[in-house]
């Protein structure tokens, strides 16, 4: 393999029935590269993780993964109202889901962690009113 | 353990997905918080839950789990059923509470 792979979605927020089809292609083209088992697990839930934030939080958000020979990488920016306290917002717990959400077994503030805790790289820059971004990056080796 | 001697010890109805009733069972896992199931469910795991939305199917798909339980005789949405049986995913029911289909899973892989 020695192109680049690219995928790139469009994520409407509410849109819960697509959930995972972002993560599901990805998930399914690191198969067919013959990545191993573990490194997929990481990068499909890492993926899922950020398609759930912003059907949750964001108005639309797009998905992007860039797969070469060494890593994936996995980029996110959504127009959301974006993330006041970012480092209370990582904490495992913390969350800002609306109860209806919390009822669907969503919003128990394991999403960002679960994403950091699944990347080798991971960034995230919030401007409130106006969106979030998220880049990770998982190695293959 | 396969799937089929589970569904059959336990009377299961299977919903979706029977012809994967050959899989092998690992394990299972027992939770509602679905980032939860992402993060801690095993491949091969069967689920336990009550949630019965759409977003089951995606994380049963994603994590390779054998099949899901849904407790308590809960209502299961067509839409759900379809896309959990496009996706090969095995739906089970019960009238059983979690707390009861947990305790006899866990003496047939244990026991």
């Amino acid at each position: 393999m020695d192109e680049t792979i690219e995928g790139s979605f469009q994520i409407i927020g509410g849109n819960f029935a697509n959930a995972g089809e972002a993560s599901m292609q990805l998930k399914s083209k690191l198969v067919e590269l013959g990545i191993d088992e573990a490194i997929i697990r990481r990068a499909a839930i890492a993926t899922f993780e950020a398609e759930m934030n912003v059907i949750i939080y964001a108005a639309a958000g797009r998905l992007q993964y860039y797969i070469t020979p060494h890593e994936v990488t996995i980029k996110i920016d959504d127009m959301g109202p974006g993330i006041e306290n970012i480092e209370l917002a990582m904490q495992e717990g913390y969350s800002t889901a609306p109860d209806w959400v919390r009822e669907m077994g969503w919003g128990a503030g394991m999403g960002l962690p679960n994403m950091k805790k699944n990347s080798d790289e991971f960034k995230i820059d919030s401007v409130v009113g106006e969106g979030t971004t998220v880049k990770m990056i998982i190695h293959f080796s | 353990m396969k799937l089929s001697s589970i569904v059959e010890s336990i009377s299961l109805e299977v919903k979706t997905g029977k012809n994967n009733l050959q899989n092998d069972v690992t394990g299972v896992y027992i939770s509602d918080l679905l980032s939860d199931v992402m993060a801690n469910s095993k491949e091969g795991n069967i689920w336990i839950t009550l949630q019965t939305h759409l977003n089951i199917v995606a994380v049963a798909g994603l994590k390779n789990l054998s099949g899901i339980i849904i407790v308590g005789n809960r209502q299961i949405q067509q839409d759900v059923l379809q896309k959990a049986e496009s996706e090969k995913i095995t739906v089970m029911s019960t009238p059983l509470p979690a707390f009861e289909v947990a305790g006899k899973l866990y003496q047939l892989l244990n026991g």
